[in-house]
This record gives structure tokens, C-alpha cells and sequence, in this order.
């Protein structure tokens, strides 16, 4: 796993509620099986229209709007488990997705996957929302060992939480693997005991 | 000695450690896996170099991307069939038991696995699917996992989890004629809303829920996580007993009764006490539907389409092309889809034939009846559940998730209405376009008989 500390950025505002992964990347569309290329088709069916026209509309498309932070409506990434959501997302090349609450399976997977979920209060993200619709230039620093969001050259900044054992995966690109393989005796241990 | 929840027992038997200001490392007992969530964890092990930990507590299945028609024959579509195909050569690598499609015991993994007792009481269990939940209506700690975290529990049979807080809600009183689990639950998450159970681990308590049968209770727990908990519990008892015995995975003779002393311990403590609570009446439940994208949208039939000036609120509602005030009975319907891990079991056919029998199916209406496993399609055969819908026109389809997902040809066409007994209406999700009411497998087989959406307690009563 990459390893993150801070990022600076421009950032994408998709200021829709409740995005489930079904939108992030549609189901006809988890055939794969590796890793790679599913940045191709995230959020599919909103980035083109049925006849595989672009859609316009949508912010990924417009030119004006950049950069690896994604800062998206309350409850994002609820539904299905499938990792291929945080895969799409980070493929695409997002650091970062912001929202004021994200649904548990996808934070989890997103950590797993060195993309830094950054939840933040209803009020910081609306008068975020506002700013980066405001100014499309608007600059972002998440700093993951401050744990502080902040909007550069403004006074608009929050801090947030991050379990502690996540943050130390995530500044030094260890992942839950490394760590539950260091304890194979235990669990072993565990199993003699609990049969 | 402190009072524990349901939750807290199971939970804190499969705690192998914990770390310092840190997760837990919790011990899985069994792990179900799939053809789309699992290639990817295979291909990671083999990149570093490991092998599978414990490979007999695994138990595979094809289910999201097989077709209905044909289980015979080679699968048409090359992606498809590439997927199955690597499942089936990652489980012969791994030594995994897989029931691959035609298989006597093949099925949707939340149908198959009870119906094996594979699924037991007091376990954990996991799988790279979010309704996993459904096993938790045996008192069984079940939740969905990614990719990362199948891996994981191939490499060590383990995952480091932070434990979650816990949530009851009960229903006490009696459940109106026409009223089933899918209403219970498609009523308490229209309550609750989709991100209530975030962060929580839910137990389902009541006599609703003990009144129930086990194939009501999986329903119900299977729903858990649209409410956004990552699973729901339901205390074993004579009725979970009598459903795992004799089945092919089962404890037997001594052994079952041993298992069964312990089963009895499991259920919540007198007094011991949960981070929030909500409770029902259950005779406020109808029979109800939903009207918008994400399944906390839900309405009694009889009432009307609330109105929200909220802008996802509002692009939900023109998405599915309905107005805020509006009733939904006399909307015509062309789908409908009785099928998926929430309602394709024996009992959701035993309804549906029930209602259906000596009536005939709309001409506008295809309907899609799709058991969730090669069982459930036998049962439906030996007890002449087939007659009866192929008298009314109805298409019996071969196991599989279908159009709960779309990813095989079952897809609904754009811009169409399907009353669906799945358990999401997301935007798409059963087809591009397409749109999707959720419902009781009573109300959408009364629907296909009608064309259109009808007020079930009225003809009822
Ligand atoms: S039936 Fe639907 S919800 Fe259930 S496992 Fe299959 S795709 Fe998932």
C-alpha cells in the first residue's frame, strides 16, 4: 500500500446524498478479475448518457473542476461491499473523498486501499461545497498526522478522526495482512483453546 | 458478573486479542465466498507468496453473475464465464469445497449456506458480500467484508476489527393479515432511515421476531445493512434448533445436544444494556412499497408519496418519474422480479403460489420467479408450487441472484418499473434506466396478477 501523510490539492464537488456503490461502479461492470481498470467506469452511468455520450452535466466532466480530492454529499459509499468502489475511485486517481458521514464497509475498504476517507461535520462541508462551487480553483491540505482538513488561504479548516492503529497502517503503507500474518501463533493458539 | 447482549457473547468468544488503542483481532469460524468479490484476494495471496489458512472453513458458491436459462450449457457471455472459470480453478488450487452452478447444493450464498447448516448458531461469519447479515437471524455474528478483508481471513482467518456499538429493535404485538418479515423490516428502515444502523450491530428482539420462522427471520436480518448496520441478530431458539437439525453440515446426535446447551446460553442477558434502542408497535405495520432510489423510501401502499423539498430527495423522486402527494396504487407495472437472498425461499414461493393459484398473470406483466438455490427449486417442483405458476403464466427460472444485480442477462429496460422482492431500488441497479419498487413476494405477486399496483389489505380483508 501507498503510503500517505498530506496531500494538496484541487478538488471535484459532488454534492449528492446518499451516492451507493451501484453508482460508483454499476454491477455489469465487476466481471474483472484483478485490480486494475476500473477507474475507466466510475460512476458510469452518470459521467455518460445511455447512447455512450458524455454527459456534460456531470462534474467529472466539467473541465473546470480537478485533483485527487473528491468531496461528495452526506452518507456516501453506502450498499454493496464490493471493493471494486474504492478501487474505481482510488484507479481514477482519488487521494481523498470527503463527506460528513460514509457507510462502514466502504470507509473500511477505502483504508485498505491507501484512500483516505475524511469525514467532516455537516457545516464544514456545505461551506466547502459552497467555496469550491464558488471558486473551481479552491485548494485543499489534508493532513493526515495532524489530522486537520483545511482550505488553503482561507480560515476554513476542521479536524477529524481516524482510528490510530488505521493512521499508523496508512502513514507507513502496512496493511492488515502484514500484521495478522506477525500473529499466526496466537490465532493458532486460539484454536486449540476454543475447540 | 456484568450482563451481556446476544452480540456481546458472540463477539467476545472469538476475540483472540486486541491491540493496544487498536482493533481486535476476531476469529472467523466460517467464510463464504463468491465468484465476483473473490478472484481479486486469490490473485493477493499468490502475489506474496501465501497460502490458504484454513481452507475446509470455507464454503464456495456460484451465484452473481450465472444465468437463469441453461445452467447446462456453457455460459454465453466470455466475462462471465472467465470468472466462474477462475473459481473454480482458485478453489481446486486451495482445496476450497465449491458448489459450482448445476450443483445439487448450488444457490445464492445467503440461501445455500442455512439450507447446508453450514450456518450455526454463535458463529462468526463472513463473507465479501454486505448481506451476509442474513445469518445473523441464527444468532450468528455475520457481516460482508471486502476484497482487502477476504484476504485477510484466506491468509490468517482472522480480521482486525474495531467492535461496533450495539443497537436493539423490537417489535411486540400482533403482525395484520398480509403483513410479512419484508414489511416489518422495509417498515423499521423506513423509520430509521439508511445510515441509523451505522457503526451499530443490531439485534432484531419481540415476538414478532420470535414468532417468525427462520426463513422470515433471514429476511429480516438481511436487510440489516440498508439500514446501514453491518448486521442484525436474532436470538436462537427452538425454532433455529429444529431448522440446523439434520441438515448436511449439522452437529449430530450428542454433539448437536451439546451445541444446543450452549445455543441456549447465547440469548441477551435480562437487563443487559444497548447503545440505542427503537421500538414498534406491530400492528402501525401494512404492507408497504417504496417510491424512491435508496430503500429507506418506503411507504404503507395506502399512504402517499411524502413531499421533501431536499434536492437528492427530489432527484431521487424524478428519477423514478414520481410526485411528491402522490398514491402509488393503479400505477401500472411490467416487471416483477420474485427472487434474491431476502425472498427466495421455499416460503416466499409458498406465498406467492398461494395468492396466485386459479388466477392468471397480466398480459403486460413479465414475471420473473428465480429461487434462490437448486433446493429451494426442487422443493418448489415436489410440492407442485411449478404447476401452479406455470398455470398462470408465470416463468419459473433457474437459481441464481438475477435480477437483483443485473450482472447476467436478467436485466429490467430502461425507464421501466419493477416490483421487485430484492432489496435494493439504487438507480440502475437492476438495469440501466430501470426503476425499482421494493416489496413483499404477496404484493409483487399480486402485482404481476393485476398490471398494476393494488392495495393488498384491502382485497385481503
Ligand atoms: S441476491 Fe442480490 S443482494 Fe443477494 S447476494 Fe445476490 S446480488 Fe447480493
Amino acid at each position: 500500500m501507498e503510503k500517505f501523510t498530506t496531500l494538496q490539492s484541487r478538488t471535484i464537488p459532488l454534492s449528492v446524498e446518499n451516492v451507493d456503490t451501484d453508482q460508483i461502479i454499476p454491477a455489469r461492470f465487476l466481471k474483472a478479475t484483478d485490480r486494475k481498470g476500473f477507474g475507466d467506469n466510475v460512476f458510469r452511468d452518470w459521467r455518460y448518457h445511455k447512447d455512450g455520450t458524455v454527459n456534460t452535466d456531470f462534474v467529472l466532466n466539467d473541465s473546470k473542476y480537478s485533483g485527487s480530492i473528491l468531496v461528495a454529499g452526506d452518507n456516501f459509499g453506502c450498499g454493496s461491499s464490493r471493493e471494486h468502489a474504492a478501487w474505481a475511485i482510488t484507479d481514477f486517481g482519488f487521494k481523498v473523498v470527503v463527506s460528513s458521514f460514509f457507510a462502514d464497509i466502504f470507509k473500511g475498504n477505502a483504508l485498505n486501499n491507501g484512500l483516505l476517507p475524511v469525514q467532516v461535520s455537516k457545516e464544514f462541508l456545505s461551506d466547502l461545497l459552497q467555496q469550491i462551487e464558488s471558486n473551481p480553483q479552491t485548494e485543499l491540505t489534508v493532513n493526515l498526522i495532524d489530522q486537520t482538513i483545511s482550505v488553503n488561504d482561507s480560515d476554513l479548516s476542521e479536524d477529524f478522526e481516524i482510528d490510530a492503529y488505521k493512521k499508523t497502517c496508512l502513514i507507513n503503507g502496512y496493511d492488515d495482512i502484514d500484521y495478522l500474518l506477525s500473529k499466526k501463533a496466537e490465532i493458532e493458539a486460539f484454536e486449540q483453546q476454543s475447540v | 458478573m456484568s450482563k451481556k447482549t446476544l452480540f456481546d457473547k458472540v463477539w467476545d468468544a472469538h476475540v483472540v486479542s486486541t491491540i493496544e488503542n487498536g482493533p481486535q483481532i476476531l476469529y472467523i469460524d466460517k467464510h463464504l465466498i463468491h465468484e465476483v468479490t473473490s478472484p481479486q484476494a486469490f490473485n493477493e495471496l499468490e502475489d506474496r507468496g501465501i497460502s490458504v489458512f484454513r481452507p475446509d472453513q470455507i464454503v464456495a458458491t456460484a451465484d452473481h453473475n450465472t444465468p437463469t436459462l441453461n445452467q447446462d450449457q456453457p455460459i454465453r457471455d466470455t466475462l462471465s464465464r472467465q470468472q466462474l472459470e477462475q473459481l473454480s480453478i482458485n478453489c481446486k488450487k486451495n482445496n476450497i469445497t465449491l458448489y459450482e452452478l448445476g450443483h445439487k447444493y448450488n444457490g445464492i450464498v445467503h440461501v445455500m449456506a442455512p439450507e447446508l447448516g453450514v450456518t450455526q448458531p454463535g458463529m462468526t461469519m463472513v463473507c465479501g458480500d454486505s448481506h451476509t447479515s442474513t445469518h445473523g437471524a441464527f444468532g450468528t455474528i455475520a457481516f460482508g467484508i471486502g476484497t482487502s478483508q477476504v484476504a485477510q481471513v484466506f491468509a490468517s482467518q482472522c480480521l482486525l476489527l474495531t467492535k461496533p456499538k450495539s443497537l436493539r429493535v423490537s417489535v411486540n404485538g400482533k403482525l395484520k393479515n398480509g403483513v410479512l418479515p419484508k414489511d416489518v423490516i422495509l417498515y423499521i428502515i423506513s423509520k430509521l432511515g439508511t445510515n441509523s444502523g451505522t457503526g451499530y450491530f443490531c439485534e432484531y428482539a419481540g415476538n414478532v421476531f420470535e414468532e417468525m420462522s427462520m426463513e422470515g427471520r433471514m429476511t429480516v436480518c438481511n436487510m440489516s445493512i440498508e439500514m446501514g448496520a453491518r448486521g442484525g441478530m436474532i436470538a436462537p431458539d427452538e425454532t433455529t434448533f429444529e431448522y440446523v437439525k439434520g441438515r448436511k453440515f449439522a452437529p449430530e446426535g450428542e454433539h448437536f445436544e451439546k451445541k444446543v446447551a450452549y445455543w441456549k446460553t447465547l440469548p441477551t442477558d435480562e437487563g443487559a444494556s444497548f447503545d440505542m434502542e427503537y421500538s414498534f408497535d406491530a400492528e402501525d405495520i401494512e404492507p408497504m412499497i417504496t417510491y424512491g432510489t435508496n430503500p429507506g423510501m418506503g411507504i404503507k401502499i395506502s399512504e402517499t408519496i411524502p413531499v421533501d423539498e431536499n434536492p437528492s430527495f427530489k432527484k431521487s423522486l424524478a428519477y423514478m418519474n414520481f410526485e411528491a402527494g402522490e398514491s402509488l396504487i393503479n400505477k401500472p407495472i411490467n416487471f416483477v422480479f420474485i427472487g434474491s437472498c431476502t425472498n427466495s425461499r421455499i416460503e416466499d414461493f409458498r406465498v406467492a403460489a398461494k395468492y396466485i393459484k386459479g388466477k392468471k398473470k397480466a398480459n403486460n406483466v413479465t414475471a420473473w420467479l428465480v429461487p434462490g438455490s437448486k433446493q429451494v427449486e426442487a422443493q418448489i417442483i415436489e410440492e407442485g408450487l411449478k404447476t401452479v405458476f406455470e398455470d398462470a403464466g408465470f416463468e419459473l427460472r433457474q437459481p441464481g441472484c438475477s435480477a437483483c444485480l443485473a450482472m447476467n442477462d436478467d436485466k429490467i429496460p430502461q425507464g421501466e418499473y419493477c416490483v421487485s422482492t430484492s432489496n435494493r431500488n439504487f438507480e440502475g441497479r437492476q438495469g440501466q434506466g430501470s426503476r425499482t419498487i421494493l416489496a413483499s413476494p404477496l404484493v409483487a405477486a399480486a402485482t404481476a396478477v393485476e398490471g398494476k399496483i393494488i392495495d393488498i389489505s384491502k382485497q385481503l380483508n
